[in-house]
């Protein structure tokens, strides 16, 4: 069975490349005919495994710590097409394994979400995981967050070394009280920075009402995002506080810029050479947006900004990262399944930032419920058409010469990127 | 206890006080949303708003006209227990009084007789509706119809693994007509009695019904001033995210 899985994975992931299909398929033929190929694969790597989840940032957090990795000099394996699926895995391990299926890497660092990643780590323990957050965009495929932070718990027992969490959302910080025999280390925030991310228990504090005070004392953090400033940022680790630029946008981003130098710095410091600070930081601050996540385009000219938001936290930090002054607005809300189905959460967001300058236009199949949620806010509408090309068509022409910004769910992005891609180039992830 | 006063009050109808059952801790899945509507619709409607929020230990506000509760997770029903139960008797009179609520999810169940969780422990309710709810394994997710002849057709989102029925003290909201309701048997959504509408719709419920929303203050209003009169609040894009959302796959 063995001989043959790996040979065969190949020629069906060959085969449905050509015709143009998903990534996943090659992968589910060899996990049937061979269920221990990932396991044996990913045991051979010096420096083990890592697995990034939670609910949100998990592609651009794994971008950098693939990044800062390879900075080190370390081969790195890992799912980049963000099939972040056990399927996916095995499906991009084909793609990298040779013929014998030895794979080539001294490290693997790989994007899972939060339900498929129980499913691997009780196939593979990971030696690390990275655990970012829990939001509450997925309760309509896990019904509560309490039942996503089981889910991430569980990736964490599993984990064999380092578990890192964000100390600031607190159902992530508590999984530390579940552990016994992994080394915990905490990516943390500065309190000055900590208004700027309110978590979901927060969500309804009045503007401007005070942080919850008695709040318990918090462990010390391996990394912590001290400042963000436009095109920058401090760190401050091993006492030391360090500034970096940045090309990364949106405090969030830069966040999880702490999270994947916490990792990165455990998965150096585990084997034989420990992180070369200097070349990390030159790293991190090259390190661009991933796919759709805050990326910049040229149209006319004139910075089209994507900005990706799934749930209230996300969407809140978005405006508040990219403030609206003299930018043309759009936003592009879709309810498919990889969107999130329930939308309630929009009215969650406090949209006051945009009643000066309006949004221009509104699209997608739930364009018309945010065009309620705006009327609600205030916020004067300019045009609403579901459809995206039409949509997008009209709001290049009419904002022609201003820069424009673009907030999106995530297959309304799919289909922005694509429309555009036929007026612009758009960066092509294969 | 926080308070917000909205609108100048010069050629306002009157102050209509709003009062968010424990926001802190049940507030999922855009309740918050319901409230903004009772607000702005208020407004709309030519009365001056009055947003106040009671939480866990809070002083619970005086001259209450509308009452909105929304869900929570489990372990946010479990933190308010004991302090819904001290507030009892005070939440049967405002009910008994004919002061209109709103009750989505959670606090629609624990307004109930009691909410029987699935692993065993039973939350009492205050039982001033006569329902009872049980957890089960099944959890009840997606876009929801409703016929009702108050409002006509309402329209929302579930996700709710405990099931209600209904005893005899009280009636449904309305009939299923797409996704599940109060349980997995009868075809039945909701709750009605006296001025409290309680239903797992979450939505948020009220900027896609503004029928329901209207029969709040409406009813606020006759209460408190002895007669209603509206504004004419523009509707257009609420007839169309209905529209839109009616034809969303479950």
């Amino acid at each position: 069975m063995l001989y043959f899985s790996i040979p065969l994975g190949k020629l069906v992931r060959r085969v449905s490349r050509l015709r143009g299909g998903g990534s996943a398929l090659p992968g589910l033929v060899v996990e049937k005919i061979d269920p221990g190929f990932m396991r044996r694969t990913l045991s051979t790597l010096p420096h083990g495994v890592a697995v990034v989840s939670g609910t949100n940032g998990k592609t651009t957090t794994t971008k950098m710590v693939v990044e800062l990795l390879e900075s080190q000099g370390l081969k790195v394996f890992t799912n980049r097409t963000g099939s972040n699926f056990t399927r996916g895995v095995a499906a991009a391990l084909l793609g990298e394994v040779d013929w014998r299926g030895r794979l080539d890497a001294d490290v693997a660092v790989l994007e899972l979400d939060e339900a498929h990643a129980v499913h691997f780590v009780n196939s593979v323990p990971p030696r690390y995981s990275l655990l970012l957050n829990v939001l509450r965009d997925q309760l309509d495929r896990f019904g509560e967050i309490d039942k996503t932070a089981q889910l991430l718990q569980h990736v964490a027992a599993k984990t064999t070394g380092t578990v890192v969490l964000n100390r600031e959302d607190p159902r992530v910080a508590r999984i530390a009280d579940t552990l016994t025999g992994q080394e915990v280390r905490y990516f943390g925030l500065d309190d000055s920075l900590l208004s700027t991310f309110p978590n979901d228990d927060d969500m309804r504090a009045a503007p401007g009402s005070p942080v919850p005070s008695a709040l318990p004392a918090k462990p010390p953090a391996d990394v912590v995002l001290r400042r963000v400033g436009p095109d920058t940022a401090d760190f401050e680790y091993d006492g030391v506080t360090v500034t970096t630029g940045m090309r990364l946008r949106g405090v969030y981003n830069i966040f999880n810029a702490a999270a994947a130098l916490s990792l990165a710095r455990s998965i150096c410091g585990g084997g034989a050479a420990t992180a070369d600070h200097a070349t990390l930081l030159t790293a991190l601050s090259q390190v661009e947006p991933a796919f759709g996540r805050g990326e910049s385009l040229t149209v006319d000219g004139q910075p089209l900004d994507l900005v990706l938001v799934k749930n209230p936290s996300g969407f809140r930090l978005g405006l508040k990262s990219f403030p609206a002054g003299g930018y043309a607005t759009m936003i592009a809300i879709n309810d498919n399944y990889a969107d999130g189905r329930d939308m309630s959460w929009l009215w969650d967001v406090d949209f006051d930032s945009l009643r000066n300058g309006g949004v221009d236009q509104l699209s997608g199949s739930r364009a018309y419920d945010m065009a309620l949620r705006l009327q609600y806010d205030e916020v004067p509408v300019g045009a609403v058409q579901p459809d995206i090309a039409p949509a997008l068509a009209d709001f290049i022409h009419e904002a022609k010469g201003r820069p424009k910004r673009i907030f999106c769910t995530y297959t309304a992005m799919l289909a922005i990127r694509r429309e555009l891609s036929k007026i612009t180039t758009v960066e092509v992830v294969s | 206890m926080t308070a917000e006063s909205t609108g100048s009050g010069s050629g306002s109808k009157g102050t209509i006080r709003v009062v968010q059952l424990y926001p802190r801790d049940m507030n999922i899945y855009g309740d918050w949303g319901n409230a903004l509507v009772v607000r702005q619709r208020l407004k709309w409607h030519g009365y001056t708003p009055e947003l106040l929020e009671y939480n866990v230990g809070d002083e619970f506000p005086e001259d209450v006209d509308i009452l909105l509760g929304g869900g929570g997770q489990d372990s946010g029903q479990l933190v308010i227990q004991d302090d819904l139960q001290s507030r009892a008797d005070l939440l049967t009179g405002l009910a008994e009084d004919g002061a209109p609520m709103l009750l989505i999810c959670g606090l629609y169940q624990l307004f109930g007789k009691f909410f029987k969780t699935r692993s065993g422990p039973v939350i009492p309710g205050v039982g001033i509706l006569d329902v009872e709810t049980h957890g089960t394994d099944e959890r009840l997710i997606g876009n929801v119809k409703v016929l009702t002849e108050e409002f006509g057709e309402v329209l929302g989102y579930e996700n709710h693994s405990g099931q209600t029925t209904l005893g005899s003290g009280v009636r449904p909201l309305g009939t299923v007509a797409k996704g599940t309701g109060n349980n997995s048997s009868d075809g039945h959504e909701g709750a009605r009695y006296r001025n409290i509408v309680a239903s797992y719709l979450h939505g948020s419920l009220l900027p896609k019904n503004p029928a329901i929303s209207d029969f709040l203050i409406r009813t606020a209003a006759e209460r408190k001033y002895g007669a209603f009169i509206p504004g004419t609040p523009d509707d257009h894009y609420a007839v169309l995210a209905r529209e839109h959302a009616a034809r969303r796959p479950r």
